[in-house]
């Protein structure tokens, strides 16, 4: 019994750093601010509470505590996250797109020309 | 061996964000960076086996300086020579 | 089964490389704040994870302080950064 519970919260402990690694993998490639969001919330939270998760299977007294942690990530972590992306709508940020159509692309291109005169400001 | 590695990563982030912190003109940033140090400092006392200092470390160098200094941007100035905003504080101080 | 520490520390400590070069590099304010609110994640996953290594109840409870702090000055900054503080 013991054994299955060690391997059962190895192999979260696992999935959840990798999923942590992706994250801030995704932070650091991603080309715009929605994009850095995405990838930086939504693949940490997973992380983390697949983390927490197996060090609660790991030794079982520890189980309250940790779903305690996990239930207050799983509030926080998107709201902290939508109110990031509420505000950046409201600074006027537009997500960068990438087109193949000509007239598309111009409008893009606009939209970031614009941005970039603004870069100064925020 | 494992954790002298570690706090010898963490320390290298620490010297980087700091140095950051000092040389960015927008004080906002300066401020973000102010809380990335604490917020990894506070990770290295709970690697040196000070749990009491890393709870303190956090209540204070998180939440309650970066707030403080963020309000304080918000009624100041942002960036750093911003020189008839201040010369408009001087007035409204006076 | 300690390999399996070794390993995840070495990730998360990897994670904490790229989001403070996202710090330094990101354009706007927006960037550098939500490379703070992984920074802070990853901090607590760390946390735990050395609280378990370290076969130590209490220590939980400083990531549990840390997270509830982290989310309070994640959403200042983002109401500063709205403009409604």
């Amino acid at each position: 019994m013991s054994t299955i519970l060690q391997i059962i919260g190895g192999f979260l402990i696992l999935v959840g750093s990798i999923f942590l690694f992706l994250g801030a993998l995704g932070i650091y490639r991603m080309p715009d601010v929605y994009n850095r969001l995405q990838a930086g919330t939504k693949a940490t939270t997973l992380g983390a509470m697949s983390l927490i998760l197996g060090v609660g299977f790991l030794s079982p007294s520890w189980m309250m505590k940790a779903l305690i942690l996990i239930i207050f990530i799983a509030f926080s972590n998107p709201l902290s996250s939508h109110a990031l992306a509420r505000a950046m709508h409201i600074r006027g940020r537009f997500p960068k797109i990438y087109s193949n159509n000509a007239e598309e692309y111009d409008a893009y291109r606009k939209v970031e020309m614009s941005e970039k005169k603004e870069e100064v400001k925020s | 061996m494992i954790y002298f590695i570690l706090i010898a990563v963490l320390l290298v982030l620490i010297i980087a964000a700091a140095i950051y912190a000092v040389r960015q003109k927008d004080l906002l940033y300066a401020t973000l960076a102010t809380g990335i140090i604490s917020l990894i400092l506070s990770v290295l006392y709970f690697l040196l086996q000070a749990p009491d200092v890393a709870l303190t470390e956090a209540a204070i160098g998180v939440a309650l300086t970066t707030i403080i200094f963020v309000i304080t941007v918000r009624n100041t100035v942002r960036m750093e020579d911003e020189s008839d905003k201040k010369e408009k504080i001087k007035s409204a101080v006076k | 089964m300690i390999y399996v520490f070794y390993i995840a520390l070495f990730f998360m400590a990897l994670g904490m490389i790229f989001s403070l070069i996202r710090f330094v590099k990101g354009p706007t304010a927006g960037d550098r704040t939500v490379a703070l609110d992984t920074l802070t994640t990853i901090g607590v996953a760390a946390m735990v994870l050395l609280a378990y290594m370290f076969h130590r109840f209490i220590y939980v409870d400083v990531a549990l302080v840390y997270a509830v702090l982290g989310f309070i000055g994640v959403i200042v900054i983002a109401r500063y950064l709205e403009g409604a503080l």
